[in-house]
């Protein structure tokens, strides 16, 4: 699938030929209770293209076998592809190596080993890990855990009223004691865009070991690692258009080096005894037991496929599905977005005087519109604003304006029926 | 849209908007917590319990329309009735928003309660129906944990 490829040189990205793209959604096109289906659940998981759908089955078909270790024909197609999809990771972030990538089964997954991995080994009584208040659950549960079992301390940075990080709160709390500040590129729940790079600069300055959760910046945005140069970076790979069950840690070559090992057993090792077993090399001493090898190649053929498109077209194209669902969304009576950051991706988060979002959510899926209803596994979030829930709207590529009107037209049957 | 209807009927609406019992209960003899952890609802119960009579029960706290009406309609149903009643009717509403949509609900024993058997078309909001009952039977048994649909 190439005719969306954006010349390089290019100064304006080439428009996004939607209807294109959603040829290659198979599950975009059906009807729900007898609607149209308008997908608008993204930040919870995309849906996933035919080339994802084929390099699965291709693989299951004619490739299946365990890699690293067979000498026959299926084993060495098996390894070549799986370690062509940490290739493809590899570019996707622009890591320097692929013994920076890492496979795990998402990013919650890709925390922990950190937090476990790391935090055992890194941090001591007294030291802090420094988080924001807006982080998914996934990126709160994991430090509290590692701090219960070093003795750390987790703070807190807090956000303001439109979702952004106050950043004199946030200076203020970064200290020398800080060994660690996880933090999210964009949030899930509010669309918020951090300012990472002056985070982990400042991070920097104190000598802190960053982690950026980049679980919802993958599929809107391109991120350069090597630019950005945090020590660790972890997504998942179905939110970025590929299969559920495979994530990935991207980590500086000589932290995870120097680092020990998250799980034991096979593939992680070099040579095992009863006395002693010496490590593997990177990427392998973190990839203990079989891995998820058909999902990584589902993967890279998510992350070609979005390459192929390019983040520029994407990007413009939901930028114009932002502007257009936060004027339609603003219009509808009773409405009030929550989230409003200077910097946003298409994440329409949004409450209704008086209308609970589980009530909001049942009678739009009525309609067709799939929306996502609740905490957003950010209670935190939810607190801070006072609020129980949200109704979420999040777009990604394949999403049209038709299907935001779709949404308005839901919101108003609500207020009709219990207004 | 004839299975919305049937969820958003007419009394659950009006329930909603003007909850039954909904407050504080200041000589309360007992109250537990219920917490559905996927929406966020939340409501605090408390009852009055004189011998073996309900003679006193109100509810609190945030939550969609149909566990703010299930709440309301359950203080109004179970108020006054004794203890025994009242378990025996959580059990009769159970069962009625367990009961496969195929199957009839025995709406008699239920009374009132009926208008609630149309979550069963809705899986997602059956858990919204029961918090209340089930944070009913914690108070009743003067649990301390908060109750759960979990």
């Amino acid at each position: 699938m190439t005719p969306h490829v954006v010349p390089a040189a290019s100064p304006v990205p080439a428009p996004l030929d939607v209807l294109a793209v959603r040829e290659q959604f198979p599950a975009l096109h059906q009807l729900v209770h007898g609607k149209p289906l308008a997908y608008l659940d993204n930040a919870a998981t995309t849906q996933k293209p035919q080339v994802v759908l084929d390099a699965l089955r291709h693989y299951y078909e004619r490739d299946n076998a365990n890699v690293h270790r067979g000498v026959h024909t299926l084993s060495e197609r098996a390894t070549a592809s799986y370690e062509s999809a940490r290739r493809s990771v590899q570019r996707f972030l622009n890591a320097r190596s692929e013994r920076e990538i890492i496979f795990t089964r998402n990013a919650t997954e890709s925390i922990n080993l950190v937090a476990r991995a790391w935090g055992d080994w890194q941090l001591k009584p007294g030291d802090e890990v420094l988080i924001t208040a807006m982080e998914h659950h996934s990126n709160i549960v994991p430090w509290q855990m590692a701090c219960a079992r070093t003795g750390a301390i987790l703070k807190v940075a807090p956000i303001d009223d439109r979702g952004d990080v106050i950043l004199e709160e946030f200076e203020k709390l970064l200290t020398p004691r800080t060994k660690m500040l996880a933090v999210v590129h964009l949030s899930n729940a509010l669309g918020t865009i951090n300012p990472v790079e002056d985070m982990i600069a400042a991070a920097r300055r104190v000598g802190a070991t960053v982690l950026i959760d980049g679980s919802q910046s993958v599929y809107h945005m391109a991120v350069d690692v090597q630019a950005l140069d945090p020590d660790f970076y972890v997504f998942t790979g179905h939110k970025v258009y590929g299969p559920t069950g495979i994530g990935v840690l991207y980590g500086r070559e000589s932290l995870l080096q120097a680092c020990p090992p998250f799980l034991g057993g096979g593939d992680m090792i070099s040579s095992v005894t009863f006395e002693k077993s010496e490590w593997n090399e990177l990427p392998y001493k973190f990839e203990a037991g079989t891995p998820n090898i058909a999902d990584a190649i589902g993967l890279a053929a998510a992350i070609e496929f979005v390459r192929g498109i390019g983040f520029e077209t994407i990007g413009a194209h939901e930028s114009t599905l932002l502007e257009y669902a936060t004027a339609q969304l603003s219009a509808v009576p009773g409405l009030t977005i929550i989230g409003t950051a200077r910097r946003k991706a298409s994440v329409v988060s949004f409450v209704m005087h008086d209308l609970h979002p589980h009530d909001i959510g049942t009678i739009v899926d009525r309609e067709g519109v799939a929306i996502r209803t609740g905490h957003h596994c950010a209670q935190p979030v939810m607190d801070r604003f006072g609020i129980p829930a949200t109704a979420r709207a999040s777009l990604a590529m394949y999403n049209t304006t038709d299907e935001i009107d779709a949404l308005v037209v839901a919101l108003d049957r609500v207020r009709q029926l219990l207004g | 849209m004839q299975d919305l209807n049937d969820l958003y009927q007419e009394v659950i609406l009006d329930h909603n908007r003007r909850p039954r019992n909904y407050g504080p209960l200041p000589d309360a003899t007992q109250s537990a917590k219920g917490h559905n952890p996927l929406c966020g609802d939340k409501l605090t119960l408390s009852l009055k319990v004189e011998g073996d009579r309900i003679t006193g029960i109100s509810f609190e706290g945030s939550g969609c329309a149909i566990s703010k009406s299930s709440a309301s309609l359950m203080t109004d149903a179970v108020k006054g009735h004794t203890v025994d009643e009242a378990t025996e009717l959580f059990d009769k509403f159970h069962q009625m928003v367990t009961t496969p949509i195929d199957q009839p609900v025995d709406e008699e024993a239920v009374g009132k309660l009926a208008v609630l058997a149309g979550v069963r078309e809705f899986p997602a909001r059956v858990k919204c129906a029961s918090l209340a009952w089930h944070t009913l039977k914690a108070a009743l048994t003067k649990t301390t944990e908060p109750a759960k649909t979990e």
